[in-house]
């Protein structure tokens, strides 16, 4: 393990965004959106995060992102701090990590043309000299995506859902990233297409050994492309694994209810859905102890008073549950 | 494939229920699908050829005194009649309408383009939004018109200073639009996805948050060009505009005022072409309204 350092590399992330309120305008509460999320991915590895809307996901997303600044916690790149890395270092370490959005339709400036769109990280990053070479290169990208070469002087509103989403995934490879963020990056886009972008992933991932942070609130199309998966619930993660053991050998009550939920197509199967009651409690003013215990099937007097720490319960397998 | 006769089945002709639909040139179409551009585009395309022609236009020289024809109803000599200086008021309508015209468009430029700065500098640097906003609330608390009176007060009569005392009661409403805009296209997916690619801020002000300002910019910078008319119109009526040596609509009006009940020629025509232009401005900053982005009819 000490041979194979990991690419990405969160300590104990949090991320609280003040809410402003009164005469003058001072901070009145704190949405706890990420609260002391740990996690590294592999070169090459796909590590997906699933959760309900509002758990935090795309908070952890667009922090490795550094879309802002962190409130607390570290994220290490290639080993490099990137978390307090100062402004100008940042702009040239962007090259490392991309994002691929969820909405195909505001993730793409309308007023420019796929060829701008494609060529601003290749600009940016000193990739190209001169406008031949330029051309070829988002050329290239188009094809890599599978994109007609003769898209390249359309603006996206000329594009399908599915179509404007390859352009997306061709901005995010364009400055040879090694890690691409996908922040449910094909919840938006109808079954047939969700299956081709998938495929798309998954293939660019082997040819150009990429790695993916998946964010995502399916289970199911999850299961397709990754390798481990991290279940988070209010801003914190709950349980990770590999794929095979959190769908095999579930140990967190979230978990399970979640994975009773996806459904299985056929209609005789015969299955033990775990339907939680209640809603998700707020981020603002979470429950003290353990997050899920409003909502846990199975909650004592300790999930209420005592927080659970995220411990192995076998190879690979992280939960916070005090059952276990 | 063997080479043979493919077995097509051909699907019937269909009957001619539906109609089909009118074929229409480029222009007809686009006066059928915006009628209010088309409409409020001619009449101040025509204004503005007025303006530019005006010496040509049968116009004699529309400050030269002639007492001896003072008050001439209008005739076929005198189109709009004389005033009371017996200068020629269809010569000085037509003049008139170079001042309005560029009042209207210099305040509407220099408004949107100040009012853009101020918007996207407090859009962007949170810390100085609060105090540029409650800044421009208060020069919005002031009335266009109080305003422009008050810095009229403090310099000399001229076109420039009618247009920067409008501009700077003008502008705080581009401002105030232009900030709306910028904070909500800076939370923009795409916006963020350009910080990702390593985009440095004014590059993203220039290539993304700019050209998609530009739409509710040109129907409000329509908006307050038709109302700068109206502004400069209303400050030479009371004296404080155009100096009286310059015909502007405003100006005629004001000297046509005392003679109203038995003249009522002289302020009438100048009247008349100012609602028809102002008129003409609005159709064409409605239009633009509806044709540029539905959303933003209703928000505006």
């Amino acid at each position: 393990m000490i041979a194979d350092p990991p690419l990405l590399e969160v300590n104990a992330l949090k991320k609280h965004f003040p809410i402003y309120g009164g005469f003058l305008g001072q901070i009145t509460a704190k949405v706890y959106a990420v609260d002391g999320v740990t996690f590294t991915i592999k070169r090459g590895e796909t590590l997906s995060l699933v959760g309900e809307s509002g758990c935090g996901k795309s908070t952890v997303g667009k922090s490795v992102l550094r879309l802002f600044k962190l409130t607390e916690g570290e994220v290490y790149l290639n080993g490099e701090r990137i978390d307090n890395m100062p402004a100008h270092r940042l702009r040239m370490m962007r090259q490392r990590v991309q994002v691929v959005f969820q909405d195909p339709f505001s993730s793409l400036n309308p007023r420019m043309k796929v060829r701008d769109i494609l060529a601003e990280p290749l600009v940016n990053f000193g990739l190209v000299h001169g406008r031949k070479d330029l051309t070829e290169k988002v050329e290239a990208l188009m094809d890599k995506v599978g994109l007609p070469r003769d898209a390249i002087n359309r603006f996206p509103h000329e594009f399908s859902g599915g179509q404007r989403q390859r352009i997306g995934i061709a901005r995010a490879l364009a400055p040879g990233a090694d890690l691409i963020i996908c922040d449910e990056a094909v919840s938006a886009l109808d079954v047939s297409v969700k299956a081709q972008i998938i495929n798309l992933l998954a293939d660019l991932q082997d040819e150009l050994g990429l790695a993916l942070l998946f964010i995502s609130h399916d289970l199911a199309t999850v299961e397709h492309l990754t390798h481990r998966v991290a279940v988070m619930y209010l801003g914190k993660i709950v349980e990770l694994a590999d794929r095979r053991t959190l769908f095999a050998d579930p140990h967190h009550p979230y978990t399970r209810a979640l994975l009773s939920a996806v459904p299985v197509p056929d209609p005789l199967a015969k299955r033990q859905r775990i339907i939680l009651k209640g809603d998700v409690p707020s981020p603002i003013n979470p429950p003290s102890g353990c997050r899920f215990h409003t909502r846990c099937p199975f909650t004592s007097d300790r999930c209420r008073s005592e927080e659970p720490i995220l411990r192995p319960v076998g190879d690979g397998h992280l939960s916070a549950c005090h059952l276990d | 494939m063997s080479a043979g006769t493919p077995k097509y089945a051909t699907a019937p002709d269909l009957p001619g229920i539906l109609s089909v639909p009118k074929q229409r040139g480029r222009i007809a179409g686009f006066i059928y699908r915006h009628p209010t551009i088309a409409v409020g585009g001619f009449l101040v395309a025509i204004m503005l050829l007025i303006a530019v022609f005006a010496p040509y236009l049968g116009t004699k020289d529309p400050t030269a005194l002639a007492p001896a024809r003072r008050t001439r109803e209008p005739s076929v000599l005198y189109w709009f009649g004389t005033d009371m200086l017996g200068r020629d008021v269809y010569s000085r309508v037509l003049y008139g309408s170079r001042v309005s015209l560029l009042v209207g468009f210099s305040v509407a430029f220099c408004a949107s383009v100040l009012g853009t700065i101020i918007g996207v500098v407090s859009g962007f640097v949170r810390q100085i939004d609060a105090v540029i906003m409650r800044i421009m609330d208060g020069l919005m608390s002031i009335p266009p018109i109080l305003l422009a009176i008050a810095l009229m007060a403090l310099t000399r009569a001229s076109v420039q200073n009618v247009i920067v005392a409008i501009s700077i009661a003008e502008f705080p409403r581009v401002s105030r639009l232009v900030r709306g805009v910028v904070l909500s296209l800076r939370e923009q997916p795409y916006v963020e996805a350009a910080i990702a690619s390593g985009t440095r801020v004014p590059v993203i002000i220039w290539k993304h948050i700019l050209p998609n300002t530009l739409a509710p910019l040109m129907v409000q910078a329509t908006f307050i060009c038709a109302s700068a008319m109206i502004t400069e119109a209303t400050l030479s009526f009371i004296g404080a505009g155009t100096p009286p040596i310059i015909p502007s609509w405003g100006n005629i009006m004001a000297e046509g005022r005392a003679l109203w009940q038995v003249k009522p020629y002289i302020v009438f025509f100048p009247a008349i072409f100012l609602s028809i232009t102002v008129l003409a401005v609005n159709l064409l900053g409605d239009g633009l309204r509806d044709a540029l982005d539905p959303r933003l009819a209703k928000r505006l």
